[in-house]
């Protein structure tokens, strides 16, 4: 019973990065209508950046606070550069853009920081009193950190007058422009905070995977999971929708299947759910008017 | 005309070909030929039946296994193991085609998504080791063909593969342009009008799923007769984003977009590498971006926009 | 002093189909001017060229005098261009509160902002009861009232109007317009309405303009126009 306690916990705090970074994407998809692919290579590489500040002797929360503001500018820049440029091409042309993004910034982190492992600093000491058997203070920062930094984003969105003019962006943008909001810089703005959230979830989850180009490919598979799981036109999904991968992975690779084999056995049981709702447990079913 | 001609010369020098290059050219070219098949197997899935599908790799995984496993235990002649990969993987692919009618968009991406990711692991998996390899894989001997004293394996293996390109392009096109191929097209594109004029969407839909799933098998055992050799590690999501980033580049839709497809996906990675040895897959990536930001419809497109160009014959 | 609303010689087409030819309009300050025309003739596409939006435009287009063909849609709205689109435009998800937020969204002055809200509510008391609901929730008519209340929020100078009574039962659209005349009366907003409904219009309207397949066949007064045998069968279905 201790042991599947244990197991619920850390599939939880997990679960808070798959959702962070689920939630990037839920945020992306509905201003844009794209599944952001390179979405976990975008939170790699600003992750590779805070590392660096950090070596180079800046504190852990300013360099935080930095990386945030590096992550935001770069992905209002890629939105703004070369996604904007095929934002009316057919679907499949945009996959192939964000797959080349996906490979061009995998590559860039690999030849810019090296490929072997590099150990990440944790802001949460090890024996700090919130730490208890099941849960390092690292996993619990982490949990709170996040929800945060989730909690603070849907503050923002629900309650600013800019978070406002997003919103309406994503639901309609001709209407929007009808109202005076600058539809091409609110998806950027939006992409920013895609980058901000996958930065969060990247600088959270590098001190317990370690840093490496490969660091966030795996979670963006989850997150993505998550993200339809939740209904990848809903922003309160997300989160769920994290949680509850983060606890069935968990679970999958303890009780069932062992760590071999349990993100295909995630996903499967993803797939299984989404037979049942095709549009995830809260998306939107979408009405085809004839 | 112009078409017909066109097509003439390249049969003959796709004939001529291997007596004029060397064997390790002929192998790339033989690989070109695989992945023509393989994409034109997710084209027809993707590109005319508008179902995305990330998981294509998986179905040549089954295919190149199909065929490893039936010459590991010597059960079949080389020949025979590809039309088995096939109607294996047509089976595969059609009882996955089923419940992928329930699935839209980036729902059904996810579905093949984790069709791929789930293959190399079950491969690797310890139960199933006796018939697989396991991680190890399965070694294979390069079939010599009957005509040794002309045709050296590599020589033999590419017209062999040549063969079944001319067969099933031919098979393909036929579809492409009967009732099927526009039954397929009223379905993509207008899904509630195709079935109201009585079309039986479901079975469309599922039996394209079957053929795709049986195209990409069949050149998932030729691969693995012409590089005779299949491990799980061989098999990861990156065959199915390759297999995605060359029918797009290519052209989708288009059937002499799969070969443009074939060759940008076997011969850029070698190009990247010549231009930057430090982080060539970087360079990959922008000419990616900047090839679908100038030619959105893929190679095939560019070459219909110039020949619309000229004054027809 | 010149008129609110000025189209000189503007030509409007979708891609490579041209839609409207030659088009010369105008709206004076204060006044409601009603565009008519049967299904097709380009009513809808010259509201949208007026906003530089989905029409690639020729010719002059002007308010107050400055040219404003070429600016982007946001920037044309910045100056005072309120639009109720086909359709009314709401954005279903969010309640009917944010959707008037959002009208007086490009304004600075809080306080004008407050009394503009509380004038609109006026003249719209259903809204208010309505204000926490989410717009798609609200029936046909309220949608195009809390349509028309947005508009205001932005104290336009001049309001675009496209058919206004679409889908609504005739009750409901008297209302509205009785509303629409009010403001027109009390703010000295001008209006260009384009309604497929002639004779609503033209009572409402000062002038009218009549369009058939993109060209304008006839302009004068609303009175004479609607008094007009010929015109009214031939070309308004009256």
């Amino acid at each position: 019973m201790e042991a599947l306690l244990h197991q619920v916990m850390l599939g939880i705090s997990n679960g808070a990065i798959y959702g962070g970074v689920a939630l990037a994407l839920v945020m992306i998809f509905k201003s844009t209508h794209h599944v952001n692919f390179a979405q976990g290579e975008l939170a790699m590489f600003t992750t590779y950046v805070s590392w660096t500040l950090i070596q180079a002797g800046v504190p852990y929360w300013a360099a935080f606070a930095l990386t945030l503001m590096f992550a935001f500018a770069l992905a209002a820049a890629i939105q703004g550069l070369i996604l904007q440029r095929v934002q009316h091409a057919p679907v499949l042309v945009v996959v192939i853009v964000f797959i080349g993004l996906l490979i061009f910034l995998n590559s860039m982190a690999s030849w810019i920081f090296g490929t072997t492992i590099k150990p990440f600093p944790s802001p949460f000491a090890v024996d700090a009193w919130y730490g208890t058997a099941y849960f390092s203070p690292h996993q619990v920062g982490m949990t709170v950190v996040t929800l945060a930094t989730l909690a603070a984003v849907y503050g923002f969105f629900r309650y600013t007058r800019l978070g406002l003019a997003m919103r309406a962006a994503a639901i309609n943008p001709i209407s929007s422009r009808l109202v005076g909001v600058r539809v091409d810089l609110m998806l950027a703005l939006c992409w920013g905070f895609a980058g901000l959230l996958g930065a969060v979830a990247g600088m959270m989850a590098a001190p317990m995977f370690y840093l490496a180009p490969d660091l966030m490919s795996g979670i963006l598979v989850y997150a993505l999971a998550a993200a339809l799981l939740g209904g990848i036109d809903n922003p309160w999904g997300a989160p769920i929708g994290g949680f509850i991968v983060g606890v069935a992975e968990n679970l999958a690779g303890s009780y069932l299947v062992g760590t071999q084999i349990r993100l295909s056995v995630a996903l499967l049981i993803i797939v299984v759910v989404l037979l049942f709702k095709p549009s995830g447990l809260f998306g939107r079913k979408s009405v085809v008017r004839v | 005309m112009a078409k017909r001609i066109a097509i003439a010369a390249c049969l003959t020098a796709a004939v001529a070909a291997p007596f004029l290059i060397s064997g390790f050219h002929t192998f790339q070219l033989t690989q070109i030929l695989v992945y023509a098949i393989a994409l034109l197997g997710l084209n027809l899935l993707t590109g005319y039946s508008g179902q995305i599908s990330l998981g294509h790799g998986a179905f040549f995984a089954i295919g190149a296994y199909v065929t490893a496993i039936m010459l590991d235990h010597a059960w079949l002649p080389y020949w025979a193991t590809v039309p088995l990969a096939g109607l294996v993987c047509f089976a595969i692919g059609f009882a996955f085609g089923l419940p992928a009618l329930r699935l839209e968009g980036p729902y059904l991406a996810l579905a093949t998504f984790a069709l791929a990711i789930a293959t190399p692991q079950i491969l690797k998996h310890d139960k199933l080791e006796s018939w697989t390899g396991g991680v190890q894989g399965i070694v294979l001997d390069k079939p010599e063909g009957p005509f040794t004293g002309l045709l050296d394996p590599d020589q033999w293996l590419y017209f062999v593969t040549l063969v079944a390109v001319i067969a099933l392009y031919v098979a393909a096109w036929n579809l492409v342009r009967g009732r099927t191929g526009r039954a397929l097209v009223a379905i993509r594109d207008h899904p509630l009008a195709a079935a109201t004029m009585g079309i039986d969407t479901a079975l469309y839909k599922t039996t394209t799923f079957g053929l795709s799933a049986m195209y990409t098998g069949v050149a998932g055992a030729l691969g693995a007769l012409l590089t005779g050799f299949v491990s799980p590690d061989s098999f990861t999501i990156l065959v199915s984003i390759n297999f995605l980033v060359g029918m797009v580049v290519g052209g989708v839709a288009s059937i002499a977009g799969n070969f443009f497809g074939a060759a940008f996906i076997v011969i850029l990675p070698n190009i990247a590498g010549d231009i930057s040895d430090s982080a060539p897959w970087a360079i990959y990536g922008v000419i990616l971006i900047v090839l679908m930001i100038l030619m959105p419809r893929g190679i095939a497109g560019v070459v219909r926009a110039v020949a619309a160009r000229r004054p027809s014959t | 002093m010149s008129a609110l609303l000025e189209l000189r010689g503007v030509s409007a087409s979708y891609g490579a189909a041209p839609v409207l030819q030659s088009i010369d309009l105008a709206v004076e300050q204060g006044a409601v001017v009603a565009l008519l025309g049967a299904n097709g003739a380009g009513k809808t596409t010259l509201l949208r060229a007026v906003c530089n939006m989905m029409v690639r435009t020729g010719g002059e287009i002007r308010l107050a005098g400055k040219r404003i063909d070429g600016q982007s849609t946001a920037g044309i709205v910045r100056l005072g261009v309120a639009h109720v689109p086909e359709g009314r435009g709401t954005f279903e998800e969010l309640t009917v509160a944010e959707n008037l937020r959002l009208g007086s969204y490009v304004r600075r002055d809080a306080d004008g902002v407050t009394r503009d809200l509380a004038r609109v509510l006026g003249y719209f008391p259903v809204l208010e009861q309505r204000q926490r609901q989410q717009a798609g929730t609200l029936s046909g008519g309220e949608q195009q009232m809390l349509a028309i209340a947005r508009a205001l929020m932005l104290r336009p100078k001049l309001l675009l109007l496209d058919e206004p009574s679409f889908g609504l039962a005739p009750m409901v659209v008297q209302k509205i317009f009785e509303i629409l005349g009010t403001i027109n009366r009390q703010e000295s907003i001008g209006m260009l309405l384009v309604e497929q409904n002639a004779r609503l219009a033209l009572d409402l309207a000062s002038h009218a303009f009549v369009l058939e397949t993109g060209r304008l066949v006839m302009s004068g007064e609303a009175s004479t126009i609607a008094g007009d045998e010929s015109v009214r069968r031939a070309y308004l279905g009256m």
